[in-house]
């Protein structure tokens, strides 16, 4: 177990992590594993802790995680969604904060559809901040159960060589993913069309390729990226799922020319036969569904060490 | 009335005068500059001794949100950040509501801008009715009414055709097209360039591009047509670039930069934690682009430095980046920024500086003033280039508080103005 202490209020990014606080972070969620394994999924770290969590983007599979994290964990959750809040009438996001403020919750999970958005409230709020997705700016909890998953299948994270393919300009997955892993000591090669790969993205440390096959050849991990159709510009950025799918769509054929243990992985929702066929998402190397276990288990990981039991219990 | 501003040192670039000398004013015009010169009998006297004496310095863009929006800012609140910042006059753009297409509008600024004599305001009209970029506003109405130049500022002129037709009629005017230069389907939904730190940000990006394509075009139009051409905010070192080739083959265009252009980069935006008041169109560029930009004003490229003061309500900018309007305030930052960042360091001199700021926007839009004179408008700024300043947005005479320059400490700042003969002392006008 790692000797460090967890201090920040808030975790808004990857980048402005230590790697031994990812360490730490990686760790605590192993001793969180094993509660999804009892008959009574529920430990008391929590109790009396209230936590918000704060929705202005549809998000199933995040906001479930985080709820039963939550739960696990014997905190009170609380859902605040756009629908049905006040924010469809108009009022200032700060006000709706500070309202929530008003309230003492202990920690606030915040999922929004604009950059920066968590950073601005983590500046005003006494509670501490969760960034569950910013925009396409970070998402450090995917990054996180990412690694972990990956940790848990090589032993580690340094030395891999991790190939990111898809939609890498709207992504918010992959920029806390290219963070994480490069300060984790892993190669990181990202691929995508050029239509889909932002200016200047090798300025990250990463390694840019405009062919799948070239990412996949010499890869331990190919993560494939959701193709998001909700962010693309009316058919500016590729003419059709079906041109998209020859060029950059993983099949049995790639994984068949790489090597026999890479592992493929999503982050979900998934576009079968867009960027990955069906037979790859649920074949043997894929380890879409854990990372979905794995990610209860290092939300209450985070949960708890930004609660400050961490520090209370030290 | 006279004014006898004694002891200064006189720089004006107009004139090729730097020297010691003192400046008398009669009525609302400069009667004399000389060594020594007698103080008539019952003349209001103010020792400039020490300090550097200017033409009254101009800033040709600046929004004063009036009509319309007066909750942003006001002709009243606007002409007094400008004389705070050492502007004898200022500029102001059609994008007010209604928007100024038109005779009434303008009209209506020209007697408010009387009522509040801080600062000269010259109204600039709509290039297009409703800045809809369809049809040409009734530009010799507001010519006759008093609009110095045209411009649908905050938005291009989008439209070839009505780009050619427009810059072939203000020629009956003898005023510039002013063009907010940016093609649309490059930038629209970008908040930040389009570079590496809109690539970390994962803020949606306005490549430069979108500025040079519409430059670009301009400049065809403009050989086609021999319209004067002036562009806003000129941000990217490719466009300075095609302006400076331009100017080479002698077409008649100009350009100006803002100071926050010329001080920050893109970069900002994340060092700042996504603080809007990094957010304004066009946006901050990279480092190249600014090293280009300091270069084109050294070597004449660039003919003026503009604030592009655009005032916002503090709720607006509390809004999340992406949602924000876009601009900052400038009126009462520019002249310290420049004086301690570009004159201080030895990027340009000081004379040059005057020239950006007085004589070349005057000589672009046709303005009076720019030079000291004797029987031209007594229009003076008067600057401490000693004075030790922190720049305090609460303090502003503005009604806005959106720069990302506040907490800058600063060396260098203007002292008074001289508007028309009277003496403009900002520093017993409370804050607004």
């Amino acid at each position: 177990m790692s000797e460090t202490v967890w201090e920040r209020k808030d975790l808004l990014g990857i980048a402005e992590l230590e790697p031994a606080e990812i360490g730490l972070i990686l760790d605590t969620a192993e001793s969180f594993r094993e509660v999804a394994e009892r008959p009574i999924k529920k430990v008391p770290t929590l109790r009396g802790k209230t936590v918000v969590n704060l929705f202005f983007e549809p998000s199933t599979r995040t906001r479930s995680s985080f709820e039963i994290a939550e739960k696990r964990l014997s905190a009170d959750g609380l859902n605040f969604s756009t629908s049905g809040s006040s924010l469809v009438k108009g009022e200032n996001l700060i006000d709706t904060a500070m309202n929530l403020q008003a309230m003492a919750p202990d920690l606030i999970v915040i999922r929004h559809q604009h950059p920066g958005v968590p950073h601005m409230l983590a500046r005003r709020l006494e509670a501490g901040v969760i960034n569950a997705g910013d925009g396409a700016h970070e998402h450090p909890t995917q990054a996180l159960l990412d690694a972990f998953t990956i940790r848990a299948h090589k032993g580690r994270l340094e030395g891999l060589d991790v190939a990111i393919v898809g939609d890498i300009e709207h992504s918010r997955v992959v920029r806390s993913n290219i963070h994480l892993l490069t300060k984790m000591g892993a190669t990181v090669t990202v691929a995508g069309l050029r239509t889909m790969m932002p200016i200047g993205v090798e300025s990250l440390g990463v390694r840019v390729v405009h062919r799948l096959e070239e990412a996949v050849a010499d890869a331990d991990v190919v993560m494939m990226l959701r193709v998001q159709k909700e962010r693309l510009g009316g058919g500016k950025l590729f003419p059709s799922d079906d041109e998209y799918f020859q060029l950059f769509g993983l099949t049995r054929r790639h994984l068949q020319a790489a090597k026999p243990d890479t592992l493929v992985m999503h982050p979900g929702p998934m576009n079968r036969g867009v960027e990955i066929a069906s037979d790859v998402a649920d074949g043997p190397q894929s380890v879409i569904l854990e990372q979905v276990a794995n990610g209860v288990a290092v939300r209450m990981a985070i949960l708890y060490l930004l609660s400050g039991a961490q520090r209370e219990a030290a | 009335m006279t004014l006898l501003l004694r002891g200064g040192r006189v720089v004006d670039p107009a004139r090729e005068v730097d020297a010691e000398m003192d400046v008398l004013v009669e009525g609302d015009r400069i009667a004399a500059l000389g060594a020594d010169l007698e103080a008539p009998e019952g003349a209001e006297v103010v020792d400039a001794d020490g300090k550097v004496v200017t033409p009254g310095l101009i800033d040709i863009h600046v929004h004063l949100r009036e009509p319309g929006q007066e909750y942003k800012e006001s002709i009243e609140s606007g002409a007094r950040a400008a004389a705070a910042g050492g502007f004898t006059a200022v500029a102001c753009m059609a994008n007010t509501v209604p928007v100024n297409d038109n005779r009434s509008v303008t009209e209506h600024i020209v007697k408010e801008a009387a009522k509040h004599p801080y600062a000269r305001v010259y109204p600039v009209g709509a290039v297009s009715k409703g800045l809809a970029g369809e049809e040409l506003a009734e530009i010799a109405d507001m010519v006759s009414a008093g609009i110095v130049a045209v411009s649908d500022d905050g938005l291009p002129v989008w439209d070839s055709e009505l780009m050619r037709r427009a810059l072939q009629y203000v020629q009956h005017f003898d005023i510039p097209l002013v063009q907010h230069a940016q093609d649309l389907s490059l930038t629209r939904g970008g908040v930040m360039h389009e570079g590496i730190w809109s690539t970390r940000l994962g803020l949606p990006g306005m490549p430069g591009a979108g500025e040079d394509v519409m430059v670009a075009r301009d400049l065809a139009l403009v050989e086609d047509t021999g319209g004067r051409y002036h562009v806003q905010h000129l941000s990217t070192a490719r466009s300075l670039e095609l302006v400076r080739r331009a100017k080479a083959e002698g077409l008649p265009v100009t350009c100006e930069v803002t100071p926050h252009h010329l001080l920050l980069t893109d970069e900002e935006v994340a060092l700042s934690g996504f603080s809007t008041h990094t957010k304004m169109s066009p946006p901050l560029r990279s480092e190249s682009d600014r090293q280009a930009l300091l270069a084109g004003l050294a070597d004449g490229t660039v003919d003026a430095i503009a604030s592009d003061h655009a005032p916002h309500h503090p709720d607006e900018k509390a809004l999340q980046f992406s949602e924000a309007p876009f601009g900052v305030v400038g009126l009462e930052t520019t002249v310290s920024l420049c004086l301690d960042r570009l004159v201080r360091p030895g990027v340009i001199s000081l004379e040059r500086l005057v020239a950006l700021l007085a004589s070349e926007p005057a000589r672009l839009m046709g303005l009076p003033g720019g030079s000291l004179e004797p029987g031209g408008p007594a229009d003076i700024t008067v600057l401490d280039l000693d004075a030790e300043v922190v720049i305090e947005p609460a303090d502003f005479r503005s009604k806005a508080r959106n720069t990302p320059f506040g907490g800058w400490e600063l060396v260098g700042a203007p002292v008074l103005t001289v508007v028309a003969g009277v003496v403009q002392r900002p520093s017993e006008w409370a804050a607004a």
